[in-house]
Formats: C-alpha cells, structure tokens, sequence
C-alpha cells in the first residue's frame, strides 16, 4: 500500500520528474540531491578557504612583507574564518551527509519538510554569494577577523555589512536545517525504530539540530545589531554611545561556543558508524554515546566566556566557566574512550574510512587535551590570543571534523554514487594529508607557547623556524587534498560501477537498499527489529548487547 | 538487521509534524528576541536611573492602546480557526479581515509614535539623542530595534495571514485541513506576546 508509489527501479540521480537538465537538481526537494546540492557549493567554498588559508601561511614565510600588505593579510585571515565556519565546516556534514542519509538511515523517504529543505539550499547559497560580493564590492574585503568584535567592526570602512548579512542568512538556513531534522526524527522513524535504536549518526545529528535551532537565533539578532549600528548609528554596543563591548563578545560566543558542537557532534556520529562496521565488532556502550552527544549539546552550551578569560570577567564567573569547560571534556572523552574499545579485539580492516577515522580521534585528541590546557585560567593567561589557540581549534576542526567529513565521503562515496574508488591512491592522499597536518599545524603549539601572537602579520625572527615548517606543512596538505579529490572525482568519471548493497558489511539501514537509492530510498518501509551494530552475521565478537 | 513489510506508516500529510516543526521555529523567534531582551536587562541594570528618565518620553496611552488592539486581534485569530474548524467558513474569513485591520491599526499607532519621537531629535544620530547621557542613548537604541523588529515581525504576520484568508477563500484550508492556517494563528500570537513583554518594559518603567 505505497500510496505515492514512484518507481523505485531507476536511482535518485537517474529519476526522471518534472524538471530536467539544471532544473532538476537546483528545483528537486529529494534530500539526496539537495545533498548533493550542499556538497558541490561546500566544496566549492571549501577550495576558496583552502586558498586564502595557504596564502596566509605564505604570506608568514618570512618576517614582514612576503607576498601582501598587513590590510590584505587582514582580509586573508577573516575571510579564511568566515569561509571555512560558515560556509564549509558548519555545514559539511549535518547539510551534506545529514541531507543525503538521515532520511535512509531512519527508514524515511524524505525529510518532514522537504520545500523548506530546498530553501534551506537557497539560503545558503545566497548567503555564500553575499560572502563573495563583500569581497568584490567597493571599499575592500572586510578586515574585522571572523569574530566582528566590537568596536573595530563598527570603526573599519571595510564592507563589514555584507559580510553580517552574509553570517545572518547562513545562520538562518541552519536554523531551518534543524527545524527539518528535530521533527523528521521525532516524526519520521521506521517502524520499530525506537530512540535507542537509532544509528548513532542519528543521535548525534539531532543533538548537533537542536544547538542549530537554539544558539544561532542569538548570534543572528548580535550580528543584526551590528548591521544596525553600523547603518543607522544605533547605540547598543559601541562604547562611544554608551554601549558595552563585552557584551557583545557574551552574546557572539553564547552563540559561537556552541558553534563548534555544530561542527564536530556530526562528525563524531560518522566515527561512531564508521569503527564498528570496520571492525567487525557490536559499538561497545552505544547508550553511552549516543547520550554523551546530548550532554555536550547541552553542556557545550554552558561554557562560552571560556573565549573571554581576558577581558576582565568576576573571578567567580571566570572559576565556573573554567570549571564547565573541564565537565563538557567527559562526554567527548567516554565517546574516544568507547570508540578505542570497540576496536578491542576487533577483526579490524584498514580500508580508507577507517584510516581516517582513526586520524580522527588522534587528531580529535590532542585538540582535545589542548583545549583543557587552555581551559585552566593561569594557563590561559599566557597562551590567550597566541598561536597555541589556534594550532587548537585546527586540530579539533580541522583534524576533527574535517577528517571526519573526508572519513564520510570515504566510507558513503560508493553508496551515493555507484562507483567504486581507488583504495590505493585514497590511501596515499591520507598519509599526505595525515603528515601535512601535523607538518601545519603542530608548530603553532610550540611557537604559542614561546610567545607568537596570533592574526599577527609580522614577526621576531626567532619564531621564523616554526613558521617555515608550518608553510611547507601547508604545501604537503595541500598536496594531500589535491590527492583526494582527484581520486574521488576520477571514481566518478571513470570508476568502476557497483551496484553492491552492502560492500563494507554495515548493519545500518543506509545498507539495506540499493545502490545508489532509489528516489524514496527503499522499495517498501523496512520494519526494524533490532538495535543498530548487532554483528550476528558476522560471527565475530558480538557478545555486547546494546540494550 | 530488518525485515520489510507493507505499510503505510508514511502518510505524505503529516499534522502534527508541521505544528512541531512551527514551535520549533517559534522557539527560534523567541531567541532571537532573547539576545535583544538580554541587552536590554544588562543594560538597565547599569543604568537604572537613566532608562527611568527616558521612558518618560514615551506615551503609555498609545502603548495601552497598542496592547490592547494586539490582544483583540489574537483572540480574532484563535475565533478565526476555531470557526473554520466548526465549518464557518465565511464567519473565519470575516475575522481574519479583522485579525488584519487591528494589524494596521497597530502600525499606524506605531507610525505615529516614531514620528512624533522623530520631530523631538530622538532617534540614533540626532544631536539631541548625543546630548544625553549614555544610558538614555542606550534606552533608545534598544526601543527603536525592538520595537522595530517587532513591527517587522507584525507585517510579516499580516503578510502570513493575507496569505491563508486567500487559502481560505480558494478553499485550500478547510475544516479537514487547516494546520496552515493554526501556524499562522502560532505566529501571531508570539507577536503578540513579545508586545506584552516589550509593552512593561519600555513604557511603564517611567
């Protein structure tokens, strides 16, 4: 009784609707493609990043001028942060992999909203096109870094405006995201899907929707107001009018702080289904895990004036906000913690998801352990606003979420397209990608510690060792990603074709389909029986029961 | 791990999802006034004595007035859904006319409190404004925004409802379908609430 029965033979990309050509993809509200959608604008934005990201590092080849001037370094590092947060790294994987599987994995045919996801895509896009036309507008590529503090934001003739505009709209079509995603889980779950059955990519995108749909209003009304000041010389932040700077830097980072669980709860859900398919083994505690995603949903909320141990906060405020920051490191501690365990005795299969996955949690670990050095006051003090912060927040990111996004793409690349890659060359982008990374970023540790400031554009001479290693760090990551994306893109041109359900032997629902999926992804609505990771097939360790 | 069966269980129309997605997106709107509200309690706790003195300025008649034609107009729109949903359909249409002529009325109360605070040099820039002291800066800073945002907030909702009276009439919301048109009342009641959490705090602080 498939009441709108469409004809589950042909693929998603294959499905003939009412649009053709362009039309079908830009105007389409299947959340595949609108996936897909989100991935090709992603990457796109992702290649910008990366862009002004190594010209920074090149520009910090040598001490004072190498390639640009200070204004346009400026630029360089602002842009950097707004591209990569807003457009690549906040999206990557909730609008991406979120899209395309949450409905399979959960026995759906499409999200609760599927027009609004589509507009959700506009948004994005628009808010994207905005962040370009802020750098080719008159009046210069806005200067401010991408955290628009109070007051240069509302001092600098740069084109600040479009560039909050651009933050506002990308924040309103994540909003959107999360709305879609709360109720599709709350609404839209097979048959016999209960809460604790749910992949744990599930449990972590509805943690991930949930900061979505409560942090980013705050951020958008903060980034409005400045518009507002700017504009009409409103008073509300700026000191000269009375207004309070602190303030803002609060409301930015009640917002912001909780940012960063948007970027890496996803991210950690991939890891969470990427280790027990590879090794061959029950999730060991999947109600630990799935439960710490929401304590640090919940928790990542409590923590933000930890950005702010410097501008002068009560030594009680600044005591518990240390405090919390310490509490949130034990839900993402049990999740590595577990993660470690289920490759226990594992039968373990070190095909590419799995390499970066792994990558993951070491990466994920030492930006980990780096954050609590920095959570600890007197320590923050010496290393506040050096290069120690931000050799960090790469590491959890970039080694986190970014390696979690490539993992992703690693392991789902097959199943969403129908083509086989390379293992081999994936293989060697890794460990270029691996190498570069820590070539990049490790050395921002040191020369923090020493003293180096960060968003500086000039330099002492004794740091410069550490900056030339860190350059060519970037050439090699840049090699890596080179590597990657030639290897995944060629599988789509030239790979071979593979209709296999199933080539890694997962037990999740995205599995039990075709490949690709069909437009409502299965032929009937599965009934599910059985908690997720429950390796009965596979004869090999499963004594674990999640229940 | 699953076995497959016939089922219906994914009906396309799906009620009760829509009215969780709307609150969902009501909480957002809640939050977003959320930051402006925080600004303004850290701001009036700095400057207490300041914003007293500023609020004399504006009209608590017209804000009375205000109030009271917010508050009617969410009961014409709660009367609205509920006549569709016993099958009236003309007796709805009437009253969200209504719901939209107490919308406008609302405005142009607003249109002339802006102005006539405009003709005073009370608005940001304005060299009275600089001339006094940094929290009444503020106090207006915050009343232009919040109120402005929600006067932006009332037009959308008129835009919204103009939209389901004329679903209404072409009959695409009817008694058996109306979730579109209960969102629409959802939204207007947050403008209305809003209103009477801005009403206090701007107009009787005084």
């Amino acid at each position: 009784m498939n009441n709108n029965a469409a004809d589950n033979s042909v693929s998603y990309l294959h499905y003939k609707g009412k649009y053709s050509g362009l039309k079908a993809w830009i105007l389409s509200t299947d959340h595949k493609r609108i996936g897909l959608l989100y991935m090709v604008t992603m990457l796109f934005f992702f290649s910008v990043g990366v862009t002004f990201g190594v010209l920074m590092r090149l520009e910090l080849l040598t001490p004072g001028k190498t390639i640009v001037g200070p204004q346009t370094y400026n630029s360089f590092f602002t842009l950097h942060g707004i591209i990569m947060i807003f457009l690549f790294i906040i999206p990557g994987l909730p609008a991406v992999f979120g899209n395309f599987f949450l409905p399979i994995m959960i026995g759906a045919k499409d999200v609760s909203f599927p027009r609004l996801n589509l507009l959700s895509w506009w948004l994005f896009l628009a808010g994207g096109i905005m962040a370009i036309v802020s750098v080719l507008m008159p009046g210069g590529p806005v200067d401010t870094g991408w955290t628009f503090y109070i007051p240069y934001s509302v001092r600098t003739n740069t084109n600040v405006i479009p560039a909050l505009l651009a933050a506002f709209t990308l924040g309103f079509s994540s909003i959107l995201t999360g709305i879609n995603f709360v109720t599709t889980i709350h609404r839209l779950r097979a048959p016999g899907m209960g809460w604790f059955k749910m992949p744990l990519f599930i449990w972590s995108l509805y943690s991930t929707a949930w900061i979505q749909i409560l942090a980013t209003p705050i951020v958008g009304i903060t980034l409005l107001l400045v518009v507002f000041e700017r504009l009409f010389g409103v008073g509300i932040f700026d000191p000269a009018l009375g207004g309070d700077p602190v303030l803002y830097q609060h409301l930015f980072w009640i917002y912001s702080h909780p940012a960063v669980y948007i970027m890496i709860l996803p991210a950690m859900g991939v890891i969470s289904e990427i280790i027990p398919v590879f090794s061959h083994r029950t999730i060991f505690g999947y109600k630990f895990i799935a439960l710490s995603s929401v304590a640090i949903a919940l928790l990542g909320s409590l923590v933000w004036a930890h950005h702010m141990f410097t501008v002068g906060m009560s030594g009680t405020a600044m005591f518990l906000f240390s405090l919390l920051t310490f509490i949130v490191a034990i839900p993402s501690a049990i999740k590595v913690f577990n993660w470690v365990s289920t490759l226990y005795k594992g039968s373990i299969q070190t095909d590419p998801p799995l390499l970066f996955a792994l990558a993951f949690i070491f990466l994920f670990s030492i930006g980990g352990f780096t954050g609590l050095i920095q959570g600890a006051l007197s320590v923050n003090m010496h290393i506040h606003d050096t290069s120690f912060i931000v050799a960090h927040f790469h590491y959890v990111m970039f080694g986190g979420t970014g390696f979690g996004i490539f993992a992703a793409m690693h392991y789902w690349w097959p199943k969403m397209f129908g083509r086989k890659y390379d293992f081999k060359r994936a293989k060697r982008a890794f460990w270029f990608l691996f190498v570069g990374f820590n070539t990049l970023y490790f050395p921002m540790f040191v020369m923090g510690w020493l003293g180096m400031p960060r968003r500086y554009y000039d330099y002492l001479p004794q740091y410069q060792v550490y900056h030339v290693i860190s350059t060519v760090g970037s050439w090699i990551l840049v090699t890596g990603l080179f590597l990657m994306f030639k290897n995944l893109v060629s599988a789509l041109m030239y790979g071979e074709k593979t209709t296999e359900q199933n080539p890694w032997g997962g037990e999740t629902l995205e599995w039990s389909t075709t490949t690709p999926p069909p437009l409502e992804n299965f032929a009937v609505i599965p009934v599910v029986t059985d908690a997720p990771y429950v390796y009965k097939d596979n004869d090999v360790l499963t004594q674990e029961d999640t229940h | 791990m699953s076995s497959t069966e016939e089922t219906i269980h994914h009906a396309h129309r799906d009620d009760e999802g829509s009215r969780m997605g709307m609150w969902l997106f009501l909480f957002t709107e809640l939050l977003l006034f959320g930051g402006m509200f925080l600004a303004y309690s850290v701001y009036r706790y700095m400057h207490q004595a300041e914003f007293h003195i500023a609020a004399k300025e504006l009209s608590t008649l017209m804000g009375t007035l205000n109030t009271l034609i917010l508050l009617t107009s969410s009961l014409t729109m709660a009367l609205a859904i509920a006549a569709l949903q016993n099958n009236k359909k003309v007796l709805s249409l009437i009253l969200q006319g209504t719901t939209l002529v107490f919308a406008l009325w609302f405005l142009i109360n607003k249109y002339f409190e802006w102005s006539a605070k405009y003709h005073h040099g009370l608005f940001p820039g304005a060299d009275v404004l600089m001339e006094k002291s940094p929290g009444q800066i503020l106090f207006f800073g915050l009343y232009y925004v919040m109120t402005g945002l929600h006067g932006l907030h009332v037009i959308i909702g008129m835009l919204i409802i103009s939209y389901m009276s004329l679903g209404t009439a072409k009959n695409k919301i009817t008694a058996d379908n109306h979730v579109r048109l209960e969102a629409a009342g959802l939204y207007w009641h947050l403008v209305d609430i809003i209103w009477i959490f801005l009403f206090p705090l701007f107009y009787l602080i005084s």
